[in-house]
This record gives C-alpha cells, sequence and structure tokens, in this order.
C-alpha cells in the first residue's frame, strides 16, 4: 500500500503489516504527554469526532499564527512515543482511533491494543520536523491551546502524502522487539570474543 | 568596547544557524550512512527522509528538527569582558531566537508544568565560561535535543554485569551497551559524546564539550583515537540502523575525553546526539565583526 486515506476502516489497517512504507492523506490529531492524560480523565466529546477512525500524531510542533488567525507548522516531527505507553491502549478504545504515530516504538499493553482494536503504530523519522510540517497542509482547529501551549496542545491537521513507517501491526508484529534481541545477540558476541577485546 | 545588542544580534545568529544549518561533515556521514545503506530498506528510507529535511531546512531557513533542543554554549572572552554581560545577552537572544520561531519555545518550570514561553528557563540556556589570552570573544554552541538526553547515561566501574573492569577495555563494554539499550530511541544514528573519570557534574559537562568536535578530526590521545575508532565500527555492526529500523548506520561518530578522578571513582559519562547534532560557532573581534566557525 502507497497511499493510506484517513480515516480508515479497520479492515484497511489490518492489511498493515511491520516493514511497511505508507504515505498518509487526511486528517489527524496531535497529542503528547497532556493531551494523553486529558483525554481519559473524561470522555472529551468535543474532540471525539477529530480522534473516531484516524491517527493521534505524538508531535509538539513548532507553530506560527498568522495575521488572519490561521495557523501554519512550521517543524513538526514525531516525539517519543513510550511515555504515553501507560495510556495509548485505552485512548485507541475510548475513541476509536486507528493508530498512532511516534518514534521509538511502544510497549506490550499498546501493542496488545493494536490487536485488540484494529490499530496500527506508525513510525515517522524522528527529527524530520520540515518533511512532515511541508505534508501538513492546513491546520483545521486546535483544541487547550491556552491550557497546555503549543507543543502539548491537540491540533487537528490536514496531510498529504506524510511519510510513515509500519513498525507495530495489529497481528502482534513489533519491528522494535525483533531489532532489540537481535542487537542484544550481536553485543554478546562483541562482548564475549577475545579478539574484541581492546 | 562592543555594544550588548551587537552580542545579542550575534548569538541570535549563531542560535539561528545552529538550529537551520546541520554542519557539512554531519550531512557527509549520513550520506555516508544511505550508501551503505540496502536498497529499499527502511533505513535507506530513514536516511533519505532525513537527508531531505536537512536540505529543506536550510533552504527555508527553518529548525531542522521542531525540538530545538537545550542551548548549550561554551564562551570564551578576555580579560575585561563581563561575562554576566555575555550571559544576559545570550538568554536575551534565545528570547529572540524564540520569538522568530528559530527555536520553539522549550522551557518547561518543572514545579508548574507551565512552559516559560520565551525559550529561556531556570538553566536554560546553559553556558560555561573561560576567559582566554586572546581579545576575541569566541562561542560554540549545542543545541541538544530531548529525545537524545533521555538516552544519556553515567556508569561506574567496574560493573559486574558487563564484566567491565577499571581500564578502557571496561570502558568498551559499557559505551556498546549503553548504544544497545539507546536502540533508535536517541534518532539514531547518533554521535557519543564521553568521558571518562571526572565526578558526576564535571563528567557530564565533559561528555557534551566533546560534541563540540567535528566528526572527522583525530583525538590527540592515540589511546582515545583506538578506542573512537573501534566502538564507532562495533556499534555499527550491532544492527540496530537509523531510528532503530535495522541497518548499517546506527552511529555517525565517538567522540572521547577524560578528566582525572578520585582514587574511589571511575565514571564513564555517555551524552548521546541525536542525528540533528546541531553545533555552530562564531568569533568576535575587537571591532566586534564576527567569523563563523564550523
Amino acid at each position: 500500500m502507497a497511499e493510506l486515506k484517513l480515516p480508515a476502516d479497520e479492515e484497511t489497517i489490518r492489511e498493515l503489516t511491520v516493514g511497511d512504507y505508507v504515505e498518509l492523506t487526511g486528517r489527524m490529531i496531535t497529542g503528547r504527554d497532556a493531551a494523553h492524560k486529558w483525554l481519559l480523565e473524561g470522555f472529551r466529546e468535543e474532540v471525539a469526532p477529530f480522534l473516531d477512525g484516524t491517527m493521534i500524531y505524538q508531535c509538539g510542533p513548532v507553530v506560527r499564527k498568522n495575521d488572519d488567525g490561521s495557523y501554519d507548522f512550521v517543524a513538526a516531527g514525531p516525539t517519543t512515543s513510550i511515555r504515553e505507553e501507560p495510556y495509548e491502549a485505552e485512548v485507541i478504545r475510548q475513541y476509536g482511533l486507528r493508530g498512532v504515530i511516534g518514534k521509538g516504538g511502544m510497549g506490550p499493553k499498546t501493542l496488545d491494543g493494536l490487536g485488540r482494536y484494529g490499530a496500527v503504530y506508525l513510525h515517522a523519522v524522528g527529527g524530520a520536523a520540515q518533511v512532515l510540517a511541508a505534508a501538513v497542509k492546513k491546520v483545521e482547529r486546535v483544541f487547550m491551546l491556552e491550557e497546555f501551549g503549543v507543543p502539548e496542545a491537540l491540533w487537528v491537521i490536514h496531510v498529504e502524502r506524510f511519510p510513515v513507517m509500519v513498525t507495530m501491526d495489529s497481528h502482534g508484529g513489533t519491528l522494535h522487539e525483533t531489532v532489540e534481541r537481535e542487537s542484544r545477540e550481536r553485543l554478546g558476541r562483541l562482548l564475549n570474543s577475545e579478539t574484541n577485546r581492546t | 568596547m562592543i555594544e550588548r545588542d551587537r552580542y545579542v544580534e550575534l548569538f541570535t545568529e549563531l542560535l539561528r544557524r545552529a538550529s537551520t544549518q546541520l554542519p557539512s561533515d554531519v550531512v557527509e556521514a549520513l550520506r555516508t550512512g544511505r550508501s551503505a545503506e540496502e536498497e529499499g530498506s527502511l533505513a535507506q528510507k530513514a536516511l533519505d527522509t532525513i537527508l531531505m529535511n536537512v536540505d529543506l531546512a536550510r533552504q527555508q531557513v527553518a529548525p531542522i528538527c521542531q525540538d530545538t533542543g537545550t542551548p548549550v554554549a561554551w564562551i570564551h572572552h578576555p580579560l575585561g569582558v563581563s561575562t554576566r554581560e555575555l550571559g544576559e545577552a545570550m538568554r536575551e537572544a534565545v528570547r529572540r531566537a524564540t520569538s522568530q520561531q528559530a527555536l520553539r519555545p522549550n522551557a518547561v518550570e518543572t514545579l508548574t508544568g507551565r512552559n516559560t514561553g520565551d525559550g529561556a528557563g531556570r538553566g536554560i540556556p546553559f553556558l560555561h565560561f573561560e576567559e582566554w589570552d586572546r581579545p576575541e570573544v569566541e562561542v560554540r554552541a549545542l543545541l541538544k535535543g530531548g529525545g537524545s538526553e533521555n538516552v544519556g547515561m553515567q556508569a561506574k566501574l567496574p560493573d559486574n554485569r558487563l564484566d567491565a573492569g577499571r581500564d578502557l577495555e571496561g570502558v568498551r563494554r559499557v559505551v556498546l551497551d549503553a548504544v544497545v539499550q539507546a536502540q533508535g530511541k536517541g534518532c539514531a544514528p547518533g554521535t557519543l559524546g564521553v568521558c571518562i573519570g571526572g565526578d558526576r557534574v564535571s563528567a557530564f559537562e565533559e561528555s557534551k564539550r566533546q560534541l563540540l568536535r567535528p566528526l572527522p578530526d583525530e583525538n590527540p590521545v592515540a589511546k582515545l583515537a583506538e578506542l573512537e575508532a573501534i566502538l564507532l565500527r562495533q556499534a555499527n555492526e550491532l544492527g540496530i540502523g537509523p531510528m532503530g529500523f535495522g541497518g548499517k548506520t546506527t552511529l555517525l561518530g565517538v567522540k572521547i575525553g577524560s578528566l582525572d578522578r578520585l582514587p574511589a571513582c571511575y565514571f564513564v559519562t555517555i551524552s548521546y546526539m541525536c542525528w540533528a547534532d546541531r553545533r555552530a560557532g562564531v568569533r568576535i573581534s575587537e571591532g566586534g565583526e564576527a567569523t563563523w566557525l564550523s
């Protein structure tokens, strides 16, 4: 699959597997630490329609406010996902998310949630703030800007051809676990072999 | 005598350059890494995205990464130049660069969770001053991202788990283990700044200062130069790859310094710099003329 339209249905999401490269087009929403906590402190009716069937992008953007009151994303790379591990599976369940975009991968609780509710973890390239901001074509609205500040607010955005890699899927697959296990085996060899000693 | 405004202007420009222009040696290392990766792999895709991003940031004079990091600067000054004034000028420059979107408002009050809104805060920026004999003021700055800061660490030797004793072989063992613990989470391929020895404070400062060195330079201490080469090669055999997607490019560089230590202590301190290895420098003459350093 080259392009994935958002919002997406469960069947489409379940077709994705670890190692796929995808480009997203459609509506999604940003949210990081404060947003995740807030989304679970009570069901947020006003934001729910913007989460249903789409992705939450774990991102604290740099945003420019234009003279006409509209906003543009100036820089928008992913933030580290694992901080949302306590919340993410529950956010997916309550709000009907089809996936999460971040970096560094997530843990067993989220992986279980992906399988259970039909969602996917998409890895954006960390630090690629300009490439990713260029794919954000429009800022539709923002929630909790006053309370949380620019990086932590929930920004509803429209993206075109937003590049991501599937690193955790709805079938229990996770690239992060594979790479970590293999690198630990290689480390063992580098530490145990006499020829490698300095 | 240079006016305070001139310092503010030049320091703002320094921060803008650091945030938007990746040093050429880092770009070169990323290109080399890209050509080593398998055609069509996620690793190659990630490096393509990174290289495209670096170009875009430079063209648009926009931040390479939205996490514009902690500004950390080493400032050399002649006798008679006020460090208080230089420090105030740098804080003002951080505020100005933030208001111009060259930096993100990146300082959060720890106890309230409130963003200070202007990029400056208690302990931010972090500045080191040193007087020297030359008439110029020289500033070398890093923008140190938070994701990579989280994977930095300090080990103490001996470490029985790793069979690491108090020697360079012990250092090799804990550093490789740290790279495996970091996986792609520090935005690999990164660069390690390492300090062997020192105390818990001085060692972290030295490990960061090592990150000012250009990637191709050679450590003047032969033993350390050799260890840097070994660690770079072996880290890249771990298969972690860009972003932890798997692949051959896990690190771009390893830079090691050492400080003397107490008999009881033997620390190995690692600062991990993400691929967005943002550093910049400027030398300011007595007349206020700027020479930009790579």
